[in-house]
């Protein structure tokens, strides 16, 4: 078997990466394939938090990549979502520890038993990029309907080309539809329009992502969030489902809103 | 309806927040796309030379291309000295 390299990318810091690799990952092997997570983000050290795994981290990819210990051997299960698998950062290292090779190494090593093996990358343009990157055939490149994400997000995509990753996919995290209709934010497609790649999901800024990372639990398993829904159909569309874009939660103003609750209320 | 009239007097007010952010970005991204290829530049200069020496013998030593980008737009403005016009400036020199 051959699973895919996926990693997750942004340039800037903040706008979600670790989050939606989370949410990615769980989405997947909740559908069914076989899923490990990689922390690249060597000395900051996050994707264990948002999983809840941070408790049962024995060995990390440093160790990994020194040869102390197996990939397989030093990935951690996931307890509720099986499937799930994660490979820690080391949080006492820094991004000199690892080499592009010997990422692509261990990216290699990992994806002759799981379907998809997506990499969080951290943040920046330097080794650490290089890195992550290594051993990826595709990228999903995370922003904002913000400036300073979106002129990143150009920088990254173009560095993506440079390292032969051709058409990376396209998130865009944390919208607010009502700004965008006071037209007080870039919509989906003033950033597309800049940004030319293909668009992979919308997620909605939702404040069940905070509640769910202060549990420890993917937001894709709370049925009721809508960054959670959101972040399924990105996982189905990675299966090559074809999932139509919700554009419902633009459309929605004060009126439908009444109507809804009165359809709500009588049903 | 409260949609509509804030759109309304928004518009009086001059341009949203958003369509600044759209016109401001694009001018950066042009901007950061162009400083990002050197090698790309030099292929411009080279082909401009190529098509301004048919026509103009120049200094090519002290020739300048760059973005310039002031106002609202991105212009590109090449600095060209001619030593000597052609006497024949035909097209058709090559």
């Amino acid at each position: 078997m051959s699973g895919t390299v996926i990693v997750v990318t942004s340039g800037k810091g903040g706008v979600g990466k670790t989050t939606a690799t989370a949410s990615i990952g769980a989405a997947l092997a909740m559908m069914g394939p076989s899923v490990a997570l990689i922390d690249a983000d060597i000395g900051l050290r996050n994707l264990d938090l948002v999983l809840g795994l941070e408790g049962r981290i024995f060995h990390n990819l440093v160790d990994v990549v020194d040869g102390a210990v197996d990939a397989h051997k030093a990935l951690i299960r996931h307890k509720d979502i099986k499937n799930l698998s994660l490979l820690p950062a080391a949080q006492s290292r820094d991004k000199t520890a690892v080499t592009p090779e010997s990422m692509k190494a261990v990216a290699d090593e990992l994806k002759s038993t799981f379907d998809f093996v997506i990499i969080d990358c951290p943040a920046g343009i330097e080794q650490g990029f290089k890195n992550a990157v290594a051993g990826a055939e595709k990228a999903v490149v995370v922003t904002t309907p913000e400036m300073s994400a979106v002129r990143d997000a150009d920088r990254i995509i173009g560095m993506l080309e440079h390292e032969g990753i051709a058409d990376p996919w396209l998130i865009i995290n944390r919208i607010r539809f009502d700004m965008v209709k006071k037209h007080d934010m870039l919509d989906v497609n003033d950033v597309l329009e800049h940004l030319k790649i293909k668009l992979l999901g919308v997620i909605p800024d939702d404040e069940a992502i905070i509640v769910a990372t202060n549990k420890g639990v993917p937001v894709v398993v709370d049925e009721k969030s809508k960054a959670g829904r959101a972040f399924r159909d990105v996982a189905a569309r990675i299966m090559g489902e074809d999932v139509p874009m919700a554009a419902a939660a633009e459309e929605e103003d004060w009126f439908t809103r009444i109507i809804r609750w009165f359809a709500r209320a009588r049903g | 309806m409260m949609d509509f009239l804030q759109r309304l007097f928004g518009r009086l007010e001059g341009p949203s927040s958003r369509d600044t952010a759209k016109n401001r970005l694009r001018l950066v991204l042009v901007q950061d796309r162009a400083t990002l290829s050197p090698g790309l530049m030099e292929q411009l200069k080279t082909d401009l030379i190529e098509v301004i020496t048919r026509y103009l013998d120049i200094d090519e030593s002290n020739m300048r291309v760059e973005f310039d980008n002031s106002d609202a737009s991105v212009a590109i403005v090449a600095s060209i000295p001619v030593r000597e016009v052609k006497r024949s400036s035909k097209a058709g020199a090559r």
